[in-house]
């Protein structure tokens, strides 16, 4: 089964990338990361940019709208995603547990869907 | 009723919740093998207390209120399910023993509930929350918080093992003295458990973590008062509190974590050690050594550091031999290592390492951390690196991850 596990980062976290990379914060995510490749259950994922970056658009009665900033306003903020293969929701809850982000944001596990995948890829 | 004196009321519901509820749900349940149903009449009880005892003040006998309350209740919702197990028979004998029970005690069936929880045809991942929910009361989201599954998927999982004690034919009996070592195991390993979440999840600011060892002590008393000549139950329970006496020593006040052998002795508790020593005196002196004895016979070396100042490591080595022997585990195989390579040196530690299987370590973190202590002994620093960032990155608790970063220094 996949799993993609949605990081959600507080403020301080995404200030942490502004460092030389020496700091606790990335090098816990270092050790995480490797952790995760040497477990074989590791897909894919990347960082995401940090939220002031984002750009929502939507049209509203046939017309754009755009707005600066990320579409919801909450303290944390989608900062990434993991995609991993694993035999159970279990095993992905232990790997979202690790996350060096679940201690001062919160990590979603959500499955992913290859049947609605399915029906739009035929 | 003032403000203060319904708070009195509302905190004796608590600890009579607290004290009789597995009590009233063994007692309720061990004719119908019905758990569910006992603890949806138990807490209709409880509910039904909320109202009445603020309003017509606290019972004399509290616990008995709850039963009479709890079985009219059960009575209902036995009969309005309709099932084969509740029968007018079982019916007819519940609303008699109503009769008697109200003016004497009645029974303790927990015993028997504990050994339902943890019967071999139940699902053994399942032994600790059922204990936890039906002897102890606490809720499905909590028990799933600290197991990490989700409240939804630890409800169900208890509804089929309900369902399961109700309808499998499992019966509400203490085995036979032939079958009592290994069911007792169960029951123990179940309550160990516990004790290990409660522990592993004390991140300082955790509460639910820290709760759920003080239930496992606590169910282990129980457990020792209703069966005083088992040994093992002794050494477990003597096991549990030579941690607990250590809690207030395993972080730094600013919350970083501190490794046993470096803990400040003078922050263990004493009567907590004291008592734990009594319980392994007394089970040592039952003449059946076990696995649970040995764990606290180790953790008993430790504690003389708060006398002698020194760690007697060839005695815990020993102690970790014979425990290896009887139990293979991954945790006794890393604390042998771990025990050898301070006893003989690093080398000697890590060829117990590298005899474990690859497979079972590629998520075991205290492999790795001890694994990186030892290379790094040795002066290989760059594979100490490398078993530090599997040991960081398989990390949860935030100051185990902090510390090990730390003695990993920077890439």
């Amino acid at each position: 089964m996949q799993f993609a596990l949605l990081v959600y980062e507080s403020p301080d976290a995404f200030a942490a990338r502004k460092s030389d990379g020496t700091d606790p914060y990335t090098g816990a995510w270092r050790a995480y990361h490797k952790s995760l490749a040497e477990s074989g259950a590791y897909l894919g994922g990347d960082p995401l940019e940090v939220p002031e970056t984002g750009t929502t658009v939507r049209i509203k009665e046939g017309k754009r709208r755009v707005q600066d900033g990320p579409f919801a306003d909450t303290k944390e903020q989608l900062g990434g995603f993991i995609i991993l293969d694993l035999p159970s929701i279990d095993a992905a809850l232990d790997w979202a547990a690790r996350c060096p982000a679940a201690s001062a944001g919160v990590v979603e596990v959500r499955p992913l869907a290859p049947a609605a995948k399915g029906r739009i890829t035929g | 009723m003032s403000g203060s004196a319904l708070d009195s009321t509302h905190r004796t519901i608590e600890r009579v919740a607290r004290e009789s509820y597995g009590r009233l749900v063994a007692y309720l349940s061990s004719h119908t093998r019905d758990v569910a149903s006992a603890e949806d009449a138990l807490s209709n009880a409880l509910v039904a207390a909320l109202k009445v005892w603020p309003r017509d003040g606290v019972p004399q006998n509290p616990e008995a209120w709850l039963l009479t309350t709890a079985r009219h209740s059960f009575i209902d919702l036995v009969r309005h399910q309709q099932v084969a197990v509740a029968s007018e028979p079982t019916l007819q004998l519940l609303r008699e023993e109503h009769e008697v029970t109200l003016s004497r005690e009645f029974p303790d069936d927990r015993l028997k509930l504990l050994f339902v929880c943890a019967h071999p045809a139940i699902d053994p991942a399942m032994h600790t929350p059922l204990m936890l929910q039906t002897v102890l009361g606490l809720d499905a989201a909590r028990i799933a918080g600290a197991f990490l599954v989700s409240p939804k998927t630890m409800g169900q999982r208890l509804v089929r093992a309900k369902t399961k004690i109700r309808d499998g034919g499992i019966q509400f009996e203490v085995p036979q003295e032939r079958e009592l070592p290994q069911r007792l195991d169960a029951v123990l390993e179940a309550i160990y458990a516990a004790f290990g979440i409660g522990w592993d999840d004390m991140a300082g600011a955790d509460q639910p973590g820290r709760d759920l060892a003080e239930e496992a002590i606590w169910l282990a008393r129980v457990l020792l008062q209703l069966l005083p000549d088992k040994a093992e139950v002794r050494g477990l329970l003597a096991l549990m509190l030579h941690c607990e006496a250590r809690r207030g020593a395993r972080r730094t006040p600013d919350g970083r974590y501190v490794p046993l052998s470096n803990q400040d002795t003078k922050q263990w508790s004493l009567p907590l050690i004291d008592e734990a020593e009594r319980h392994l005196t007394e089970a040592f002196s039952q003449g059946r050594s076990g696995r649970f004895q040995l764990e606290a016979a180790i953790q008993s070396v430790h504690a003389e550091r708060a006398r002698t100042g020194r760690i007697d490591w060839a005695a815990i080595a020993v102690f970790y031999e014979q425990l290896v022997r009887i139990s293979p585990t991954l945790g006794t195989r890393t604390g042998y290592a771990a025990a050898i390579a301070e006893a003989r040196g690093p080398e000697a530690g890590l060829a117990v390492l590298d005899g474990i299987d690859p497979d079972d370590i590629s998520a075991y973190q205290p492999y790795w951390a001890v694994r990186a202590h030892l290379l790094r002994r040795l002066g290989k620093s760059s594979e100490a690196d490398g078993a530090f960032d599997r040991a960081i990155g398989l990390a949860e608790d935030p100051a185990v991850r902090d510390f090990l970063l730390q003695k990993r220094g920077n890439p």
